[in-house]
């Protein structure tokens, strides 16, 4: 049965043995999760099926909720940095870079080159953390096992350019507002250049196994599709809405650090289907490469955080010269910087879409309101909408294609 | 950048120009536009944002609440607007209190269902014709709105498993230590001249005067 025509309750009474008048199916409702391993973390779906076939999808979110917004009200800006790692824990630095570019614009703050070129490599390493997770999940969900035990081994690799530069393989806490907390360690350049020199065969190893495979194709192609129009209208962003054939990139639309100074593409997906978003999401890993290479190459020398002491911390070598470093340093690790009266939503293109840090400040040393955008929220909520009419078995694979993180859904 | 201020300010002006006396003002925060609108206006400047050949704003970004106590009317709605035909953002803000009804947007732009439902579980903003409002991200069975800022970090209810019921229980958070909140509020941006304990200091000023 092709999925383009409507389900005909009639011929599978009729296959049990049953007639039009005695129909022996009856809907159903079922339960999906919250503990399942393709929910992809706590997600429960209620699901009325007939037969085989969602008729109504309701996702119950709101298991790993933890109150992320609120707590950041009660702390001051520095220590709501680390919140951040643990909305979207498989590429924590493109979070962080959203509330320090929130808070920046509200100070009025610039950052120093090499700290936004810092930022924007390790965006791009996050981008093809989170996508060398999804990917091969995807594959997974839909039947594939082995690119997810190939993927791992590079994610470890990448982890450990994080690891280099600040201690933490997962939740870096790496970002701070005025930059990045520290430099690179030496050599670490020449490292991330030599696995970006090696990272383009594992894609295409990859895409061997995937790309063209008959299983693969037959789980993926025209499953899932979203038009265009829907595309924009249920909010979606990133990849999936450029899967639908909508180029439209905030690092590109709104640059922000020194992405106007990056020469990429925006792929862009001809179907709207879940194939489409992951040939997507395989070209996006290329670009970044490039990104991350352009970056090696003309980042300049020069401080990564900036000199302002009222807002980033005094060196350590200062402190032990200087008593105005010394004071400064305890006032910001006690009290923290004060941010003027104000407020902004400030957007970055995280790996997953469009993540946004909506800031309102009332001039204390803490965050008044600190509403956080997260892409999968609106990913998520279009289940209903994508899964009617699809077979219980595709909505996983709508599911892994959406590339959803329960850690920033509920936050 | 200057030249999104410029558009975005032409587009203020624009929306102005329409609504009039409807709307209850428009302006430029940190380069951004906010847009400040009655209840009873809200969906006609939606649909306008939405369709109008200037705005074209077709995604709704997210809706937010904002809680502020000590105002008449305590909660703010905001709406994040983006478009992408014009590269703009708009935000539009509604003012509600627990008793205000405010007109859904999900027949403006359906990814509005979720945020509405977040808004009314977290503040207890009521969305008037919202198909499904329930809540979204609390517990089964909450109790309250705790985005409020009277609603306490540490909540009322904790649970655990317990072995003899061999059921998951609720009950009143015991907090082992105080919850603590420091109040950091001191002047150090610039030291006041006078230091406390200094009597010395106003005896001195008197002696010029003198």
């Amino acid at each position: 049965m092709s999925l383009t025509e409507p389900f005909d309750r009639g011929l599978v009474t009729k296959a049990l043995g049953g007639t039009d008048q005695d129909p022996t199916i009856k809907t159903l409702t079922m339960n999906f999760g919250p503990q399942h391993p393709a929910a992809h973390g706590v997600l429960r779906m209620v699901m009325e099926m007939d037969g085989e076939v969602i008729e109504r999808l309701d996702p119950h979110i709101g298991l790993l909720h933890r109150g992320t917004e609120k707590l950041i009200e009660y702390k001051t800006y520095l220590q709501a940095i680390p919140y951040f790692d643990r909305l979207d824990y498989v590429a924590p630095m493109a979070q962080e870079h959203a509330f320090c570019l929130a808070t920046e614009r509200l100070l009025g703050l610039e950052v120093p080159l090499r700290g936004q070129y810092m930022r924007v490599l390790f965006d791009e390493i996050s981008r093809i953390l989170n996508h060398l997770l999804n990917v091969p999940a995807y594959a997974l969900d839909v039947g594939a096992m082995t690119p997810m035990l190939w993927a791992f081994e590079e994610r470890e690799k990448l982890m450990e350019f994080y690891e280099g530069v600040c201690g933490a393989r997962l939740h870096a806490a790496f970002y701070r507002v005025g930059g990045v907390h520290q430099d690179m360690p030496a050599l670490m350049a020449e490292k991330i250049a030599e696995w970006a020199d090696a990272f383009p065969k594992f894609i295409d190893d990859m895409e061997n196994m995937l790309t063209e495979n008959r299983i693969f194709k037959q789980r993926s192609v025209d499953i899932g599709i979203i038009s265009p129009e829907d595309a924009l209208a249920w909010g979606l962003t990133g990849p999936v809405l450029r899967g639908s054939g909508i180029a439209w990139d905030l690092r590109k639309a709104q640059p922000y650090d020194v992405y106007d100074r990056m020469d990429f593409d925006i792929p862009i997906g001809k179907t709207g289907d879940c194939y489409s978003r992951y040939l997507v999401r395989v070209e996006e890993m290329r670009q970044s490469l490039s990104i991350i290479k352009q970056c090696l190459r003309d980042m300049p020398a020069g401080p990564v955080l900036t000199e302002n002491t009222k807002v980033a911390p005094p060196r350590r070598g200062d402190m032990k010269r200087s008593m105005e470093a010394l004071i400064h340093h305890f006032k910001l690790y006690t009290e923290g910087f004060h941010v003027p009266e104000g407020e902004t939503y400030t957007a970055v293109e995280a790996p997953k879409g469009e993540f946004g840090v909506y800031l309102v400040s009332d001039g204390t040393n803490k965050p008044y309101r600190c509403k956080i955008r997260a892409p999968g929220f609106a990913h998520l909520q279009v289940m209903d909408h994508v899964c009617k009419g699809h077979m219980l078995a595709d909505s996983v694979a709508v599911l892994g294609s959406f590339d959803v993180v329960f850690g920033e859904i509920d936050r | 950048m200057s030249a999104t201020r410029e558009a975005l300010r032409d587009l203020g002006d624009y929306i102005e120009s329409k609504f009039g006396e409807q709307m209850d003002s428009q302006s430029l925060i940190n380069g951004e536009l906010v847009v400040t609108i009655s209840c009873q206006n809200l969906l006609k400047l939606c649909k306008f944002l939405r369709d109008d050949s200037h705005c074209l704003f077709a995604q709704l970004v997210d809706i937010c609440g904002v809680d502020f106590p000590e105002r008449d009317k305590r909660f703010e709605v905001v709406y994040n607007l983006l478009s992408l035909k014009h590269n703009m953002r708009c935000r539009v803000k509604v003012i509600a209190d627990a008793d205000t009804t405010v007109p859904s947007v999900v027949a403006i732009w359906p990814s509005a269902d979720w945020y509405e439902r977040e808004v009314w579980d977290m503040y207890g903003v009521f969305f008037g014709e919202h198909p499904d409002l329930r809540r979204i991200l609390t517990d089964y069975g909450f109790d309250g709105h705790p985005q409020r800022r009277d609603f306490p970090l540490t909540g009322f209810v904790e649970l655990r498993y317990d072995e003899e019921q061999r059921r998951v229980v609720y009950e009143p958070v015991k907090l082992t230590q105080e919850f603590r909140s420091f109040d950091f509020m001191s002047p150090w941006e610039g030291m006041t001249p006078k230091l406390p304990g200094d009597e010395k200091a106003d005896a001195e000023t008197e002696g010029d005067k003198a």
